[in-house]
């Protein structure tokens, strides 16, 4: 027998999937049940995972667009639409892709899906109450995308007073509210996968088993559950200083604005690892696969995890250098922020030093992933210069910000995003996809991208101010690049929605285990069955021994080898 | 001043602009080398290990303790040195020498008002001098704004309830940006403005023309209640000349002909309107004699002399309120005895609050 085909059928955890190609046999999740019921009252944390992947793809596509009308507005330096309209515009591209797109996005389908296989579960520690999460970002994303329809709102994301609670004249209260409700969707879920992690972990699982994306979503959970409420009694202040003039904020009501500034950037700061964190478990998972390598350093791995869930807690007020918080405020946070540097850089060169000596194939996943380290240092690195008290007096609220988190955000929880998308898809639909659209469309979400927010990092060296709806005519040329790249990245994401949902009725049937991975979600069958395992596994080794053959790793299993 | 010596894309004109280039670019440079170093290895290991065949055995690595440790340490320091340059610059920053000329600005939605020592009140424009030390003392009438000026890279908020200050030490004559770096609402992006950094003795006479109590800048209240601005406006469809930097120049009148405009011809063309009027303008100008005292008429003089290019305001604007008053309100004091009697009859709607603001957007 090859050694390619072991890989193919590694089955070393003991546990009995049942072997291919009797998938179609014995039910899975997808066809076990019929009916709109048997969706919308679903407590299958695989179901819920899908509800979640139709619904963020739905907030995304509106976000998108949004963030369309933005980049058409700024072709001309008198811009293309009213004020007004624009600056609707950037607050609802803001507001939607931040609560209703970055944050839910991969704890709630990857997440979901992939935890209680992961850790060798049946569902979810709460399965009623996962559906409820589910519910509850739904009622609140409706209604923020209903106010935002329904006349707008025109604060940005950040919503600071007094100007959200004083001078505008848009949804601020409805949005406070859908934001609010939101939050305890995040609450619930971050719950949950704590709960799990801690209680359902199948034996032999032990902490320094699992997989790194498990852990990167452990350490996400925990951020949500001690940093969403602050949010909430943000939004909750906000509203009653706006609704009954009771001074919070608002500085002619004996209010303090930059205290606002405080409770928000409190959460939304660790928001920015909700959004990354979990997308850096992807590439954990990815990069092993598909270089059939351990991950260097897994403990450095996860500890830098930790330390930047714990770090992310520490470091907000680095958006308010210039707001008035104070000399000493200033020094601690802009050393907190190049202290919380040092363990993203860590996890590039872990992932780096896991590819030397691997055997490195360049599938779909493997193209975003690579993809992923190269823009995600780049956002990484641009960060120092904002963390920087001296260079953040000339970049501060410039488009070199914008272009800084977009590398984060896009280049980074975006590109992680489709990686697992990719990487996870013949397990999810049991169907592969066209390999060649795939990388096609890799490489023009890079390079529109690029297109996109490069300029942008000179721009905001130049000066240009971030939301402005109209510009000083010098700034036109790297306006117009920037919304060119903007055309070529929105065709490189609508692209998969078409050969994604080709693969569902034409796609080839998956095999059990397409990449060859080791981790537990690879031993079920592609879909898997309702109820995941058949029989409770045992795991006797750590989650990336793809260096080993079956044999070896039991064997050093029973040796009591490391990990 | 390290890397002083390479040419710019942008102005930079303050003595602390050049410490800031200077550390963008050293930082530019260091993380620019780490990011070409780790993407030089990242994408050999793809080239040297891509999978040549299905049977490869990969080597069981599970990291090295030392190797992290000096991935770790070595980042940390780095960020320890651009740590404390950054201290450094930022001290600077909000410290202002003792000596430093003071100027108060006060943003509201959508300007900026800016307030000299000797009483000079402007708009959306900072004149000051050049190789001296400014201190800007900032506070906001409304929401949050930033007081930002590429050229100098510096930049400060102006947070209602507070004041906050920032210093420059503009080193080069010329005319700069003034933006709103934070999102302050619809006319955000039309918050913007110049600074005009002057010759000490350019800046004398900017200052003297328009300082409290001087004649040029009376003369300027009187410019606008009697509603002169009504005509003479640099709006596209005003109905007279503009009448910046006119003095001493030739002007052409119709029938043939042309005078100097100096004082005697300003002042008979405020009295006898109908005696020279300028080629091109249709002769609608009421006269102003019995309505104006030879003070006030030596104030208005005064103004038009000063006048240089874009200092005519736009037509809506009215009187500067005290800086730190409440606005809106007692932004329109329309004199509204002198305008019934003196003011020409096809004088312009009465200038409504809204319109006192810069339009938003476009």
């Amino acid at each position: 027998m090859s050694l390619a085909s072991v890989y193919l059928n590694r089955d070393y955890i003991t546990q009995s999937a049942p072997a291919e190609p009797n998938a179609k046999a014995s039910p899975n999740y997808l066809n076990h049940a019929y009916g709109w019921q048997s969706w919308l009252l679903t407590i299958d944390h695989k179901r819920i995972g899908l509800l979640y992947m139709l619904s963020v793809t739905g907030f995304f596509l509106i976000g998108m667009a949004a963030a369309g009308m933005v980049r058409y507005d700024l072709l001309k330096p008198s811009g293309m639409l009213e004020a007004d309209i624009y600056n609707r515009m950037f607050s609802a591209h803001g507001i939607v892709m931040t609560f209703f797109f970055l944050i839910p996005a991969i704890p709630g389908i990857f997440g979901n899906f992939f935890i209680p296989l992961m850790v060798g579960a049946r569902d979810l520690a709460f399965p009623k109450l996962n559906l409820a999460s589910w519910y509850i970002y739904m009622i609140g994303g409706a209604f923020g995308i209903w106010a935002i329809l329904n006349g707008g709102i025109d604060t940005g994301w950040t919503l600071y007073p007094p100007y959200s609670s004083k001078s505008a004249a848009t949804n601020v209260a409805p949005v406070a509210v859908s934001i609010f409700i939101t939050g305890f969707s995040s609450i619930l879920t971050g719950l949950n996968i704590v709960v799990t992690v801690h209680r359902m972990r199948a034996p032999g699982m032990t902490w320094m088993r699992l997989p790194l994306f498990v852990w990167a979503i452990y350490a996400t959970s925990l951020i949500q559950l001690l940093s969403t409420p602050v949010l909430a009694v943000t939004v909750v202040f906000l509203g009653v200083e706006r609704l009954t003039g009771v001074g919070i904020f608002d500085p002619a009501l004996q209010g303090d604005p930059v205290l606002f500034q405080h409770m928000f950037w409190f959460y939304s700061h660790p928001a920015v690892y909700i959004m990354i964190l979990p997308a850096m478990g992807v590439i954990n998972e990815v990069l092993t696969c598909f270089s059939r390598k351990n991950i260097f350093g897994y403990s450095a791995v996860v500890f830098s995890t930790l330390g930047i869930a714990f770090a992310g807690f520490i470091v907000w007020g680095h958006h308010m250098f210039l707001a008035g918080e104070g000399y000493y405020p200033a020094l601690i946070f802009s050393f907190l922020s190049f202290f919380v540097a040092v363990p993203s850089a860590v996890k590039v060169f872990n992932w780096t030093a896991t590819l030397y000596k691997g055997s490195i194939t360049f599938s779909a996943p493997m193209i975003y992933a690579v993809g992923f380290i190269i823009l995600f240092m780049i956002g990484g690195l641009t960060g120092l210069f904002l963390s920087n008290l001296g260079s953040d007096i000339h970049l501060h609220d410039t488009y070199f910000v914008v272009a800084h988190f977009h590398y984060v955000m896009v280049g980074g929880m975006v590109l992680g995003y489709f990686a697992g998308l990719h990487y996870w898809w013949p397990k999810i639909t049991g169907r592969m996809y066209n390999e060649w659209w795939a990388k096609f469309s890799a490489i023009t979400i890079m390079v529109g991208f690029s297109f996109t927010f490069l300029p942008q990092f000179y721009l905001g060296y130049l000066g240009m101010p971030r939301r402005y709806a109209s510009y000083a005519p010098e700034f036109q040329d790297l306006n117009v690049l920037s919304s060119a790249g903007s055309t070529v990245l929105a065709v490189g994401y609508i692209m998969p929605l078409f050969y994604l949902i080709h693969s569902l009725f034409f796609g080839k049937i998956a095999t059990s285990n397409p990449w060859g991975a080791t981790g537990l979600e690879w031993q079920t069958p592609s879909p898997p069955s309702p109820h995941n395992f058949d029989k409770t596994p045992i795991v006797t080794c750590g989650p990336y021994e793809y260096s080993l053959t079956p044999e070896e790793a039991k064997a050093m299993a029973q040796a009591g080898g490391k990990h | 001043m390290i890397f002083a010596q390479i040419p710019l894309p942008t102005p930079r004109a303050s003595s602390q602009g050049a410490e800031i280039d200077d550390i963008i670019l050293a930082t530019t440079l260091v993380t620019g080398l780490a990011f070409v170093l780790v993407t030089a290895v990242l994408i050999t290991f793809c080239f040297l290990y891509r999978r040549r065949s299905e049977d490869e055995r990969t080597p069981r690595i599970l990291g090295s303790t030392v190797i992290e440790i000096i991935w770790t340490t070595i980042p940390f320091l780095i960020f320890i040195a651009f740590f404390v340059w950054g201290i450094k610059i930022f001290q600077v920053h909000l410290t202002p020498p003792d000596d430093a000329m003071e100027i108060n600005v006060v943003g509201k939605q959508w300007m900026w008002k800016v307030q000299h020592p000797e009483g000079e009140r402007e708009i959306n424009s900072l004149h000051i001098p050049v190789n001296r030390a400014i201190k800007i003392n900032l506070t906001s009438e409304d929401v949050i704004h930033d007081f930002g000026i590429p050229a100098f890279r510096n930049k400060i908020d102006a947070v209602p309830g507070r004041t906050m200050s920032t210093w420059y030490y503009p080193t080069e004559v010329g005319v700069y940006h003034i933006f709103c770096d934070q999102y302050c609402g619809q006319g955000h992006s039309a918050m913007v403005g110049k600074v005009y950094v002057m010759e000490q003795k350019d800046y004398e006479e900017w200052s003297k023309a328009h300082a409290e109590g001087s004649l040029a800048l009376e003369g300027r209240k009187l410019f606008l209640k009697l509603q002169c601005i009504s005509c003479h406006s640099n709006n596209s469809g005003a109905r007279a000349p503009v009448l910046e930097e006119i003095y001493k120049k030739r002007v052409p009148l119709q029938g043939g002909g042309e005078v100097i405009a100096d004082d005697s011809y300003i002042r008979e063309s405020i009295l006898y309107p109908l005696k020279k009027v300028h080629e091109g303008w249709q002769p609608i100008m009421p006269s102003f004699l019995g309505q104006v005292s030879e003070d006030d008429l030596v104030k208005v003089i005064a103004y038009i002399k000063s006048l240089r290019r874009g200092d005519i305001p736009v037509r809506t604007e009215q009187f500067y309120p005290p800086i730190g008053a409440p606005t809106q309100r007692t932004e329109v004091q329309s004199p509204k005895t002198n305008t019934e009697n003196s003011a020409p009859k096809e004088s312009v709607p009465k200038n409504t609050p809204k319109e006192s603001a810069p339009k938003g957007g476009k």
